[in-house]
């Protein structure tokens, strides 16, 4: 069994802030992380080489040179193999133009049985990556796994996370699936696999290499176009409420009556 | 490809290298120059008071004659029997942006036996209702339910496209967006027509922390999410005279690879939350987990539910269900109640987008009073039965 993960680095998103005198995004100590999610996602795909031992693992990330830095976690934590695919070319890359990229990567590394993706990115927060790559690789897939297990060799029984409660399904391998924090606490880094990790050389795709047009990748093949990135309006001034117990209860209710709180 | 710098309107003033998150811009002798660095992040370009700086253009992808694509439409979720709030606050955004455009406002209704919920779509503007009744809709699949949507847009060609952003809708949208080969917003807070009569999505991004305002120019049909409660819904005063249209569709968009086993309606104290107009959460501050029946009784007086910090779920005060944040659930309610919770991030960014916040804390340097809207500083086991005798007292109950 071949799984890819997907991973991608963020940057630690309690630190994006845009600086209110300036209004330009303070970078200062910004530190580039595994986004959360996608820890579940490796864990998952480790998961079942646990269990069968014949599968292989093999992560994959796009992003900047340094974006290698979350490969060598998932080679340190288990991972069998990581590619980087890097290029200048891949900047600004919309969730489209990232799918297809990503997917233009899955296609060189067939077969691949499963892929697994995080819920969603902390950054872009749209978790619309996993299916649309799903979709540009023509494979069934199921968002929000809460957990999984083999129904046999080529059949997947998902439980996932909806608004309401739980639906259930049988997806037929070869799949997506996007997963929650449910299926499994992740794993340390180990010693062996960090060694290992060291001596690896991690290969790295540009456009030449994943036989993509350098017009249909990055920002040039994004259908989306960011025209603005600004402050979210300050919420009005906080008020602290004042004096005793009883006093606060007291203008607590006046003002939540005032917000026309339902059920006051 | 970097932004493109004017050097004319360029003063070198270096406003734009603070604003580079990656250290890609200079200032030479005359002006700002980009380095190979650059990730195209677009923050120079509005850090920029000269209008020096714009970004590249977008892919145009395959040609297409755009005026083909006419009306705004959204996709109506149906659930159990009935339509989801989502979908009239949607249908309510989608009537102004049809007025503004000088076009019609359309629905689209998927499931199975829907036994006449899409007249009420009428009262809220829809001109035509597209249904789409079928057995194999009765649950939801993301292949079949995105492939009717998609054969629909491909038929009668809109030109924008709005769901809820819901675990469905984030979940099949996506397909369609892919299938049609056009762009998609998520989670939008603010949808607008600009001059040039495109749809203007404002989103939140890093956990809120930053909001983006994003176009798709060149392809159609312009597609947003948008989540449940960010918008009001106002239904007209008299439905209008509009019609119901049933689509006859090839076979080949009911066939799924997926086969759905079993669905489950949540039961248990987080089951409502998300749907919730009021939200009372606690943490570790409860201490124990027979403190919460407080926190149960003041929901229940609020009609609200109960929700709970991964603090206090992870101490095992509160169950699993109820956890709001980053790995919970999100929620959005007019009145969300923290009580007893420190506020760190990962919380946050599971409530910020509530209406009116209040914090009840007995810490005043705890971080939850920096995006609360009321702060109340006090021993909570004090302040919450104060509140809810204060309650029940203007309710004229007995206390
Ligand atoms: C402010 C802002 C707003 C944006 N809004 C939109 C928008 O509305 N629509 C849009 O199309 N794009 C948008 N983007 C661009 C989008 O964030 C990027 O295209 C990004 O590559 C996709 O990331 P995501 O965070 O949306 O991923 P998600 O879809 O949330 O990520 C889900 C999973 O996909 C996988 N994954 C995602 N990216 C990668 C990667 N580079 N390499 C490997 N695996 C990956 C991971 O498993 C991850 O857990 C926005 C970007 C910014 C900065
Ligand atoms: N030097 C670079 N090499 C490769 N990719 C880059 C480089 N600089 C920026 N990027 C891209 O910048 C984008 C930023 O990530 P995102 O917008 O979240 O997809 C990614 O698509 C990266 O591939």
């Amino acid at each position: 069994m071949h799984i890819v993960v997907c991973l991608k680095q963020v940057p630690e998103s309690q630190n994006v802030r845009i600086d209110p005198k300036t209004n330009t995004l303070i970078r200062q100590g910004v530190a580039s992380v595994l986004n959360p999610f996608d820890y579940f996602a490796l864990e998952a795909a480790l998961t079942i080489k646990d269990e069968r031992l014949d599968t292989k693992v093999t992560a994959i990330t796009m992003g900047p040179p340094q974006a290698k830095e979350v490969l060598m976690d998932a080679l340190s934590r288990g991972a069998d193999d990581a590619i980087l695919i890097s290029h200048r070319a891949f900047a600004g890359a919309d969730t489209w133009a990232t799918s297809f990229t990503l997917a233009a990567a899955i296609r060189r590394l067939e077969p691949v049985d499963l892929i697994v993706c995080g819920k969603q990115a902390i950054d872009g927060d749209t978790a619309q990556v996993g299916p649309e790559l799903a979709t540009i690789l023509n494979r069934p897939y199921a968002t929000y796994v809460k957990s999984f297990e083999f129904v046999d060799d080529s059949h997947l029984k998902i439980t996932r996370q909806t608004d309401e409660g739980v639906a259930v399904w049988r997806l037929p391998l070869p799949a997506l699936v996007t997963v929650l924090k449910d299926v499994g606490e992740p794993r340390p880094r180990s010693y062996r696999a960090t060694l290992r990790a060291r001596r690896y050389e991690i290969p790295v795709w540009g456009p030449e290499e994943l036989g993509v047009d350098e017009d249909s990748v990055g920002l040039k093949g994004s259908y989306t176009q960011v025209v603005r990135i600004f402050s979210p309006e300050r919420k009005k001034d906080r008020i602290m409420l004042r004096g005793s117990v009883e006093e606060m209860v007291d203008e607590l209710y006046y003002w939540l009556k005032e917000q026309r709180v339902p059920g006051l | 490809m970097k932004p493109l710098v004017d050097k004319e309107l360029c003063v070198a003033c270096g406003e734009c290298i603070d604003a580079c998150p990656v250290g890609a811009i200079s200032v030479g002798d005359e002006c700002a120059e980009i380095s190979d660095e650059c990730t195209l992040c677009g923050m120079c370009v509005d850090a920029c008071q000269y209008g020096a700086i714009s970004m590249p253009d977008v892919g145009t992808g395959a040609d297409e004659d755009l005026s083909r694509y006419k009306g705004v439409w959204v996709f109506v979720e149906w659930r159990h029997g009935t339509v989801h709030r989502v979908s009239y606050e949607l249908l309510t955004v989608g009537r102004k942006l049809a007025e503004k455009k000088g076009t019609d406002l359309c629905a689209v209704i998927q499931g199975h036996k829907l036994d006449g919920v899409e007249k009420d779509l009428f009262r809220y503007g829809a001109k035509t209702v597209y249904v789409v009744d079928h057995p194999s809709l009765a649950h939801f699949t993301d292949e079949i339910y995105g492939n009717v949507l998609v054969e629909l847009v491909r038929r009668y060609r809109p030109e924008i496209l709005l769901a809820g952003g819901t675990s469905t809708g984030r979940s099949f949208i996506p397909r369609v967006a892919a299938m049609l080969q056009t762009g998609l917003t998520a989670d939008c807070t603010e949808l607008d027509i600009n001059d040039e009569g495109l749809l203007l999505q404002t989103r939140p991004a890093f956990g809120g922390n930053i909001m983006a305002s994003i176009l798709c120019p060149y392809r159609r049909p312009q597609i947003a999410t948008v989540r449940p409660k960010v918008l009001r819904a106002e239904p007209l005063d008299m439905p209008v005279d509009g019609q119901v249209v049933r689509p006859d569709l090839p076979g080949a968009c009911f066939v799924s690879r997926v086969e759905v086993l079993e669905e489950q309606v949540l039961e248990g104290p987080g089951a409502n939350i998300a749907e919730a107009d009021v939200v009372v959460s606690g943490g570790r501050g409860l201490q124990r987990k027979e403190n919460f029946a407080m926190l149960e009784e003041l929901a229940s007086l609020l009609n609200g539910a109960v929700g709970a910090s991964r603090g206090a779920v992870e101490a095992g005060l509160a169950d699993p269900s109820q956890q709001v944040g980053q790995t919970g659930r999100t929620v959005a309610p007019v009145l969300y109640m923290a009580v007893g919770i420190s506020g760190a991030v990962q919380h946050v960014v599971g409530m910020q987008g509530s209406k009116v916040i209040v914090a009840v804390n007995r810490d005043p340097e705890a971080p939850i009073f920096d995006v609360c809207h009321f702060g109340v500083v006090a021993d909570l086991f004090e302040f919450v039965p104060a509140f809810i005798r204060k309650i029940r007292k203007e309710r004229g109950e007995e206390v």
